[in-house]
């Protein structure tokens, strides 16, 4: 391991570590029974299997944004539809579950590969439109989050809602199309096996196919690879594609595997969680899954903290908010950096003095 | 013995990614002298006077100014303490007159809020003639020639109350005829009793104003001496560490077929103006075309019409017969093209990525190297390895991103990469800028030796010993267009050289640039 990767370990670790630090006083500082509440946040999701069943039913989503960010960031182009290209995805698994029949083997394939289909579709907006357009692929991601979920809603309230139901939800999703689930206690379904394959798939795409290396060498430095014969707009939007594809089957894995009616009314924030997941793997897929697993256990743990104690949940949004200010704060112990470094400087400096 | 304003002892300054740039040089300045900080490219010349103008901050040493002990914090720290420094890229504002360049953050108040614009003409005149500048302060800077900006950057340090006048390779810009004008000026300096430290790698120049010399290699101090005691041949072995070899064995013209024919070229720069005017030239197999000129007289837009970066220009580049306009980059490098760009960090690689990744980013979809989808890996590892020890790239493996290491392997990672495909046709474009010595003799040396396999080269560069010294044929270029031509290049002088560069003379015929109809 060379110091540049040793020391970006050592920052991630030491951010994570000065973070739950800080989350800890704040505990001290207003609850009655702080111990208690910090016991229950980090060892709380350990205590049952069925606790533990919901960090890794909560990390199944967070892989697959993870994944699909980590894919579209990688082009340089801060894309933000993921979001609703997850929606869309859980509401056309959905429509396509109510309007077809089809095996079973065969319904749920068909309603994930519709829904990743359409995710694709909603990331490859923003991009066609700064291409055509130059308009901002920031701004107008957002924007598309917005008319997503009121499409979304549209689609539920006229078209999918089960008038029998109190609420706005849709009718149920026939029992063939869900995803079964595969240890008893738990709600684990085999979604988690689409999206661990799903990491191991984006891993290999970047780093070892063709397209992959184009679209690192796109992300680093677009005049670069335009200079060396690289076809950059194909590139990225092959990208933005892949990546709303990924997100739109992970909204429809959601679906199927944890949701037996279409509910979702308002933004879930997946799109946010993916921006946390890929700075803290450091757009790598293969990291994806253990970033998604910490996540999914801290937050896991906050809610047995909050039910148990007088700690609210909230207190993981400031963990987390610091934990990200640390890992993308390039200053953040960059004296240290440059002390690290200069002494390894020195170091050869002597070797080669004593070599001559 | 005279008085001593500066003294720098046992500096050392390391940079973020590992390079010692300077380790443990001493450094006087005696009041009123012009003194040389002598040294190849890379050894640390620039680094100490930073780090004397409060840019970087050393990892050990000691600044005593005027008989003080004092640390440096910034630019404007330096400023105040009497230091200033002519960057070799001018920092000027372009849109700004001269005067308003000069008063720039200083600028005389009106009511204590508005710029008192006339105050500062006056100011700055005042300046220019205390120092015998002749400056209009009135014109806008983007009008003014390279000389005169660099002029009104000297003026701008003074009205700034520097004694110690940074200068860094203050020649390298200027044509041999600015450059006797500065030399004229900087005596005048001298007398007034400004101390200079004139940073260059141009030993007649030394020679010719400097009163002493202090002269760095690979970071280190290899003495002061006075400049009247010590030879240049004496300067040039401390400077380089060997006697530098300037005779490259070029074995005789061997002309083939034409593969580059360019016709009533024009590229319209991004304000409208023609950067590139009505150029036609030809180029054969087996030859080293040099084209010489100022930097910005368009060199950088004919460049990326000729490699397919740029399609925006009128009239005709046909490669191989092929016309450049209908074909994307790619397909004109399949032709067999290469381009070493001016500016490796902006166009020549990704410094975050790793040496691989650089080293075939020209050949990714080729066959040999990659499948339809999958790329083979062991294959390019293995070509990777090789041509890290054919270009003798300085690196841990070729896992190290390309970013640590050093500016003339950086450089010689993308010559590796461009030549690594047999191209039939190089553009060169300051193929050697910036890197040391051994690198750049190396890199020279393949450039030759791709001429001499039947490659046609066509080598833009400001250093006009390269140039002379490698091409077969010679032309200046001069706002965008071709001021002359010289086929026979041993018999030109940089004198000569310098008044085409600069516009004084004018060739209309320019016998020889292209060789059929």
């Amino acid at each position: 391991m060379n110091s540049n990767t040793k020391f970006n370990v050592l920052r991630t670790v030491l951010s994570v570590g000065i973070a739950l630090l800080i989350s800890f006083g704040i505990i001290f500082l207003t609850s009655k029974e702080p111990v208690n509440a910090i016991v229950q946040l980090l060892t709380g999701p350990l205590q049952s299997q069925r606790r533990f069943g919901n960090v890794i039913e909560a990390m199944i989503p967070l892989i697959f944004t993870g994944v699909g960010v980590s894919i579209m960031f990688a082009a340089n182009e801060i894309n933000l539809a993921g979001e609703g290209a997850f929606h869309l995805g859980g509401l056309v698994a959905t429509y396509v579950a109510l309007n077809t029949t089809l095996p079973s083997g065969i319904s749920p394939l068909a309603c994930i590969l519709a829904a990743g289909f359409f995710g694709a579709m909603v990331t490859t907006v923003p991009a066609v439109l700064k291409i055509k357009t130059e308009s901002d692929v920031l701004v107008s991601s957002l924007m598309m989050n917005y008319l997503i979920l009121y499409f979304a809603n549209y689609v539920l309230s006229n078209f999918l809602r089960d008038p029998s139901a109190g609420a706005v939800v849709s009718f149920a999703v026939p029992q063939t199309t869900q995803l079964g689930t595969i240890f008893a206690g738990t709600r684990i379904h085999i979604g988690l096996f689409i999206a661990l394959a799903v990491a191991v798939f984006g891993y290999i795409f970047m780093f070892k196919t063709r397209t992959g290396y184009e679209l690192r060498l796109t992300g680093e430095n677009r005049s670069f690879a335009r200079y060396s014969g690289i076809n950059v707009v194909k590139i990225t939007l092959i990208s933005q594609l892949l990546g709303g594809f990924i997100f739109g089957i992970g909204g429809g894995v959601e679906l199927l595997g944890m949701y037996n009616r279409f509910t979702w009314t308002s933004q879930l924030g997946y799109g946010w969680d993916a921006i946390i997941i890929t700075t803290l793997a450091k757009k790598n897929p293969l990291y994806v899954p253990f970033a998604a697993f910490f996540l999914a256990y801290l937050r896991t743990g906050a809610s047995i903290m909050a039910r148990s104690t007088d700690v609210v949940t909230e207190i993981v949004t400031i963990t987390q908010g610091i934990i990200i200010l640390l890992v993308v704060a390039e200053q953040f112990l960059s004296k240290y950096k440059h002390k690290m470094i200069a002494k390894e400087a020195k170091a050869t400096l002597t070797n080669e003095t004593e070599g001559e | 013995m005279s008085e001593k304003v500066l003294q720098m002892n046992n500096i050392m300054k390391i940079y973020p990614n590992g390079v010692v740039a300077v380790e443990d040089v001493t450094f006087e300045l005696e009041k009123g002298e012009i003194h040389a900080l002598l040294g190849e490219n890379g050894a640390g010349k620039s680094t100490l006077m930073k780090v004397l103008f409060g840019i970087e901050s050393p990892e050990q040493g000691k600044i005593i100014l005027n008989g003080t002990e004092t640390t440096i914090k910034s630019p404007q720290d330096a400023i105040k303490k009497g230091i200033g420094m002519v960057h070799q890229h001018f920092m000027l504002v372009p849109s700004l007159t001269v005067a308003e360049n000069i008063v720039l953050g200083t600028e005389p108040k009106k009511s204590g809020m508005f710029i008192d614009m006339e105050k500062a003409v006056e100011l700055s005149q005042q300046i220019a003639e205390k120092y015998n500048f002749d400056v209009d302060v009135r014109e806008k800077v983007e009008e003014l020639p390279v000389g005169i900006k660099q002029k009104v950057e000297i003026l701008k340090a003074l009205y700034r109350g520097a004694d110690i006048l940074i200068l860094d390779e203050p020649t390298a810009v200027l044509t041999p005829q600015e450059t006797d004008e500065l030399f004229i000026q900087l005596k005048k300096l001298r007398e007034a009793g400004h101390t200079i430290i004139f940073i260059s790698h141009k030993l007649d120049e030394i020679k010719e104003i400097c009163d002493r010399a202090t002269i760095m290699r690979n970071g280190k101090s290899k003495g002061t001496h006075l400049v009247k005691d010590i030879s240049t041949t004496q300067m040039s072995r401390l400077m380089v560490g060997r006697d530098v070899v300037l005779t490259f064995d070029k074995k005789p013209l061997d002309l083939k077929e034409t593969v580059l024919k360019v016709r009533n070229l024009c590229v319209a720069g991004s304000t409208g103006v023609k950067r590139v005017n009505n150029l036609s030239f030809d180029l054969k197999a087996g030859e080293i075309f040099g084209i010489a000129g100022v930097e910005g007289n368009g060199q950088g837009h004919l460049v990326e019409v000729l490699t397919g970066l740029s399609k925006k220009y009128m009239g005709e580049i046909s490669v191989f017969g092929m016309e450049a306009k209908k074909h994307s980059i790619k397909e004109i490098r399949e032709l067999g093209m290469a381009h070493i760009p001016e500016d490796r960090m902006t166009l020549g690689c990704a410094k975050n990525m790793n040496i691989m990744d650089n080293m075939f980013s020209n050949q990714y979809d080729n066959p040999e190297y990659s499948g339809k989808v999958m790329l083979k890996s062991k294959k390019i590892e293995k070509r990777v390895n090789e041509l890290i020890k054919e270009y003798l790239v300085k690196c841990k493996s070729y896992k190290q991103n390309v970013g640590m290491l050093s500016g003339g392997n950086i450089q010689k990672v993308v010559v590796a990469r461009e030549f690594s495909t047999n191209p039939k046709i190089i553009i060169a474009n300051q193929p050697t800028r910036g890197i040391d010595v051994g690198a750049a003799a190396f890199i020279r040396q393949r450039i030759i030796e791709f001429r001499e396999a039947g490659s046609a080269i066509i080598l833009i560069s400001a250093d006009l010993n390269e140039i002379l010294e490698l091409s077969d044929r010679l032309a200046v270029i001069y706002k965008g267009q071709f001021a002359g031509v010289f086929n026979d290049v041993k018999n030109v002088t940089e004198g000569e050289l310098g008044e085409y560069m600069l516009g004084i003379k004018k060739d209309d015929k320019l016998e020889g640039i292209i060789y059929e109809q």
